[in-house]
């Protein structure tokens, strides 16, 4: 029997409490005695929070270990007050197999730190034509939910009508990077606007986004399925999501810290650390991605983290690699820029960051997601909100350096994290 | 000045004035029999193009060498993927060989800028995919000063695919910071995407009626060159449409004439006769396209002195 003691911490940002883990379980709250045999944690003043779930990481392992693998990855994810995350399949070889996805499972499950549940592919080898092995890696021990080509979207309707109705027998769900390949193809790199106009960029419309929004919002009610819109970028992104929401359509959305966040002007100086897909967006489509997580229209927040070695990033902006790291800084990003602004209180964070994604991907099942009630697995973070950290790509758990945070300052700092009440990240103060 | 050219914004109106004039002397030179000058003894200019160019390269070459420059040409195939040498490898095996300037030509837009934050050499732009052309701009308001006199107040048309194309992106900065009135036209296919907000911030005009604008009497028409690949990229219908509505034809050279006697016609080259621009015009006697190419080397050797000769000779 191991027992764990958290002192003071505020549930959900409520008044201090103590908490008594044992054998990863909230065993007991309240005002407790401190146990004779059990460890001490310390979090008088931190606000104790269900562990974050992210619904969309790269972790690059197989194929690019060099740039992040699932050890790193985990220790980045934990570090960031994660305890569960969502690996995409863009690997290489690409999760499309059971023994592929249950792969991913094992060595996540070998690290221990965070719970690494797989993505399967939509189609073989990403190539958005041939279904992968949906149903068998839905019955393999990775028990596979979540589909998703990201990095590509499923631009062929009927392949897509096909993929929700095939997962619709087990409940999965479609993870659609919703990029219209015909009004943004493979070279589009920047918000279509003035910006992309004045710097001769490709340009990357807003409408290449709400258009297969609306598209699978439509196959979505038709088959009767469920679709989540992946990194909702856009004011008429999240326009469509709000009407197929009120029209009752079984679709889920999410949005990245970074969009949250970073505007299309940092492009000026072509640095791509700032190269993503889809791309930062203007001031005014920020604010419509606050407005829309803060009332519910865009469920969770997912961070999208995508480490690249610096030599396929120092390329021309065009020919540079999309993405950007994400992991140990969403909570600072949405912290600063949805609670300290008044947005959202703690338990609006914890649903956005935690049991909102924990339900899209039916991880709620292994306890993710939870209330702080007692009975439940103890996936925990504690946060200090007042602490203010300076990001330093330096010190990043991540093998790779392209974090478009460096040098920012934010207040919230994630200082514990427990994964079925073992410590998987800090602890000390 | 600055120690790069990388945008046309990197001048100001004073640097532009002073880069003329300086192009005022080098062109004198020019028509010397013995064209070499001492003032970049000892400096070595490497021209970096992963982009085929005749005209720019060639011109940048020969005002390097009549200024005892040593130039060397390197032509690259690029980077257009991730895979291979990345561009900041490259870039910094070459100025390893201690390199005073890189004049670069790329088809990435930015790659100027970017390589800008890797060395320690001079950079100039010689053309970013479909950023700018700063060098361009500046022998292109030579050439109409040359003619029309101060541009102050003048009125310029640019015409054509300004969506893709980096020459007009640095003549309507250049051009602005002269004081003249520019004017924008393309089909709308071809106007950059936030073109109405870019206007307005930087004070031009948009227009896509060619005769209407014609008919106001610009001081002078650039007409911009229609690159053969967008012609299947589906941003007009035809060549034959696409002249009727946006080239500079026989009769709108007539327009022309009749409504502003003075007005003067330019492009960048290398010209589409027929598509564009007509014969008629490209030879008129109001052509300036022949000027413009000779003015090229002069603009660029005055470049090249105020960025590498240093203060001591920028007197």
């Amino acid at each position: 029997m191991s027992e764990l003691f958290i002192t003071g911490a505020r549930l959900l940002g409520g008044p201090g409490a103590d908490l008594l883990i044992r054998d990863g379980v909230i065993a007991e709250i309240g005002s407790l005695d401190v146990p004779r045999r059990a460890t001490v944690l310390d979090a008088d003043g931190l606000v104790a929070l269900p562990g974050f779930v992210d619904l969309h990481t790269h972790l690059r392992e197989p194929g690019r270990e060099d740039t992040e693998t699932i050890a790193s990855g985990s220790a980045a994810a934990a570090a960031g007050g994660f305890t569960a995350v969502l690996a995409m399949a863009n690997t290489s070889p690409v999760t499309d197999t059971a023994e592929a996805a249950e792969r991913v499972l094992d060595l996540g499950m070998a690290c221990g730190l965070v719970d690494v549940q797989p993505v399967g592919a939509v189609t073989k080898g990403l190539a958005g034509e041939e279904l992968a092995e949906l149903g068998l890696m839905h019955r393999s021990r990775a028990r596979v939910r979540v589909f998703s080509d990201d990095g590509r979207c499923v631009g062929d309707a009927r392949v897509m009508r096909r993929a929700l109705e095939y997962v619709r027998g087990f409940g999965g769900v479609i993870s659609q990077h919703s990029q219209d390949p015909a009004l943004a193809g493979p070279s589009a790199c920047c918000h279509e606007g003035e910006v992309s106009g004045r710097l001769g960029l490709p340009g990357w419309p807003a409408v290449a986004e709400s258009v297969v929004i609306a598209r699978d919002a439509q196959l979505a009610r038709h088959t009767g399925s469920r679709v989540h819109v992946a990194h909702v970028t856009t004011a008429e992104g999240v326009e469509v999501v709000r009407w197929a929401k009120a029209a009752g359509i079984a679709l889920t959305a999410e949005v990245t810290p970074h969009h949250l966040m970073l505007t299309t002007d940092l492009l000026t100086d072509y640095d791509p650390v700032y190269k993503v897909n889809p791309p930062l967006r203007p001031a005014e489509d920020v604010e419509a991605l606050r407005a829309a997580l803060a009332d519910g229209t865009i469920d969770a927040v997912a961070t999208d983290h995508a480490p690249h070695a610096r030599q396929d990033k120092e390329h021309a902006f065009v020919d540079a690699a999309f993405g950007m790291l994400g992991l140990e800084t969403a909570f600072a990003v949405v912290h600063e820029v949805m609670v300290r602004t008044g947005r959202m209180d703690w338990a609006a964070l914890a649903r956005v960051m935690s049991q909102a994604p924990a339900r899209i991907a039916g991880l709620d099942e292994l306890g993710h997601g939870g209330r702080l009630a007692v009975g439940e697995p103890a996936h925990l973070t504690l946060v200090d909100p007042d602490a203010v950290v300076t990001v330093d790509k330096e010190t990043s758990m991540s093998l790779s350096r392209n974090n478009p945070w460096h040098g920012r300052s934010f207040h919230g700092a994630v200082v514990a994290t427990l994964l079925r009440g073992r410590q998987s990240f800090g602890g000390e103060r | 000045m600055r120690r790069h050219l990388l945008s046309s914004a990197d001048l100001s109106r004073d640097d532009i004035a002073m880069l003329l004039a300086t192009a005022a002397e080098m062109h004198d030179i020019q028509r010397r029999d013995v064209k070499k000058l001492p003032t970049l003894r000892g400096r070595t200019i490497i021209n970096l193009f992963f982009e085929d160019s005749t005209r720019t390269r060639s011109s940048f070459e020969i005002a390097g060498k009549w200024m005892s420059a040593d130039t060397i040409n390197i032509t690259g195939k690029g980077s257009s993927t991730s895979k291979g040498e990345s561009l900041r490898d490259t870039v910094l095996t070459i100025t390893a060989m201690a390199v005073d300037a890189l004049v670069i030509r790329h088809m990435a837009s930015g790659a100027c800028h970017q390589v800008a934050g890797w060395v320690d050499a001079s950079v100039i732009n010689a053309g970013d995919g479909t950023h700018e052309h700063p060098t361009q701009a500046l022998l292109d308001a030579y050439t109409m000063a040359q003619r029309l006199g101060d541009l102050q107040g003048r009125h310029v048309a640019i015409v054509g695919d300004l969506t893709h194309s980096r020459v007009f992106r640095s003549n309507v900065i250049t051009l602005g910071r002269l004081g003249a009135r520019v004017t924008v036209v393309a089909p709308p296919t071809l106007m950059p995407s936030g073109i109405g907000s870019w206007a307005v911030a930087d004070g031009f005009a948009t227009s896509g009626n060619l005769d209407e604008v014609i008919a106001s009497g610009p001081d002078a028409v650039m007409m911009l060159r229609v690159q053969r690949e967008r012609m299947s990229g589906g941003f007009f219908p035809t060549a034959r449409e696409y002249t009727v509505g946006y080239g500079l034809t026989r009769e709108r050279l007539r327009a022309l004439t009749a409504a502003n006697g003075e007005a003067v016609i330019c492009h960048p080259g290398p010209m589409n006769r027929g598509l564009e621009i007509s014969p008629e015009a490209a030879d008129a006697a109001s052509s300036l396209i022949l000027d413009q190419v000779s003015a090229g080397v002069a603009v660029r050797m005055a470049v090249l002195y105020h960025l590498l000769a240093g203060e001591e000779v920028a007197a």
